[in-house]
């Protein structure tokens, strides 16, 4: 089925205390436009990091959360995170929320489980606009692929071990969809249950596939808050996806 | 390019790990979803456990065949009615019957090496809109292991649970961006 793969041209570069991996194949692989797109996606990348960054005391999320603003004072891009961020509670009944408990309990305004997605949907833009170019564009492994011709050769996206980063788990030949993985690796529990504030383990890590990046991003990141409850709620929505359990055992889910 | 070289991930489908074989779900809510509820159709599953190789699954209810359902390959309604043949060595052919889907008849193939999946083809795709516009996006995930033997597959990018800047050193996705391929 498989033929010799085209070449592939790849770029990394740091943004957002992440990297940004590029692959491209195809007619502008490399080459002006390519590196004009590259800078576009890159310099899209920065100002969602400068306006929604809560690591930034002076970014607008920030001073929003501190009250110092109110959301019309906000870029529009603000209003519309924070929409997505509503919506995303409202399905996964609260277990997803930019309003994260800390240990004192207070709710802080967090909409990085929104922005990221959300970010590389539009930074991908630029890249989507190279004629007969096949893209692949991941941010700290969370990614949009995209082939220009219909019946073209698939990225084949590997999905991680979430306890052993060095091995794979799953694979996946994708077209056009966006990829998105949520887990305790590389950063330990960072995914709270929103209803608790405890962390959420029952699950090692959540993959979904999907359409577009800021719903599949956000849709794993509920699975795994849900824990036991994750694979049913997905399927529930009609995703498609890899769950691994804690105990390292993994389940495809339809 | 610089010397083209290739990292190729070798990996091999073990038979403790549920195999998808077909099912593509689409770009928007409507999928092929039929009166199984929230599970899709066309999905099949091969299983296994120590010895031997159980192809079992239940078909949509219009029909009798072996594409199996359900996303821990375990169903148990209907009965498994594809034909099996063999090919050479200890290769084993299984061919679905044809499911009746929403966007048209699907069916499909896989081919057995003992109990590694070797090869799945898929025999009838719908011919409606649903299959242009939808199936062309994605494949459903294959579990694998990480081996030298058997299955390879060719990775180009690595989805995983957020790296950082400081974690991303250590990564796959870090030896895949510095093989340059």
């Amino acid at each position: 089925m498989s033929t010799a793969a085209p070449a592939v041209a790849r770029r990394v570069e740091h943004v957002m205390g992440m990297p940004v991996s590029l692959a491209l194949r195809g007619r502008h692989a490399s080459g002006p436009e390519a590196d004009a797109a590259w800078d576009a996606a890159l310099a899209e990348l920065r100002w969602v990091d400068e306006v929604f960054s809560t690591w930034r005391p002076d970014s607008q999320v920030s001073r929003l959360g501190r009250g110092e603003v109110t959301v019309d004072e906000c870029d529009p891009a603000v209003a519309e995170v924070l929409r997505l961020g509503d919506a995303a509670r409202a399905s996964s009944g609260g277990a997803f929320d930019i309003l994260l408990p800390g240990p004192d309990g207070v709710r802080r305004l967090e909409p990085s489980g929104v922005v990221k997605g959300w970010a590389v949907d539009r930074a991908v833009r630029p890249l989507l606009a190279l004629a007969d170019t096949d893209v692949c564009l991941s941010v700290g492994g969370d990614m949009v692929c995209h082939v220009a011709d219909d019946a073209g050769e698939p990225w084949l996206v590997g999905i991680e071990h979430p306890l052993d980063p060095t091995r794979l788990v799953a694979q996946v030949p994708v077209r056009r969809a966006a990829v998105a993985t949520s887990g305790t690796a590389h950063r330990g529990a960072h995914v709270v249950d929103a209803r608790t504030g405890g962390p959420a383990e029952a699950v090692a890590s959540v993959t979904v596939i999907g359409a577009d990046l800021t719903s599949v991003d956000i849709d794993a990141t509920t699975a795994l808050a849900l824990g036991l409850d994750g694979p049913q709620w997905l399927r529930s929505r009609l995703r498609t996806g890899v769950v691994v359990w804690a105990d390292g055992r993994a389940e495809v889910v339809v | 390019m610089t010397g083209v070289k290739r990292i190729v991930l070798w990996v091999l489908s073990t038979l403790s790990t549920l195999v998808v074989l077909f099912g593509y779900h689409t770009s928007t809510s409507a999928t092929m979803a039929t009166a199984t509820g929230s599970e899709t159709a066309i999905t099949g599953s091969v299983q296994g456990s120590g010895t031997g190789t159980t192809t079992s699954g239940s078909a949509p209810p219009d029909d009798g065949g072996s594409t199996s359902t359900g996303s821990s390959g375990s169903s148990s309604t209907g009965s498994g009615a594809g034909s099996s043949s063999g090919s050479s060595g200890s290769g084993t052919s299984v061919t679905g019957a044809v499911a009746q889907t929403r966007y048209g008849p699907v069916q499909v193939q896989v081919d057995l090496d003992g109990s590694t999946i070797t090869d799945v083809s898929v025999l009838q795709y719908p011919d409606s809109d649903g299959r242009d516009i939808q199936i062309a996006q994605y494949a459903l995930p294959q579990l694998i292991q990480q081996t030298l033997d058997s299955q390879s597959g060719s990775v180009s990018m690595i989805s995983g649970a957020t790296y950082t800047s400081q974690g991303y050193a250590q990564s796959l996705q870090s030896a895949l961006d510095q093989a340059g391929l």
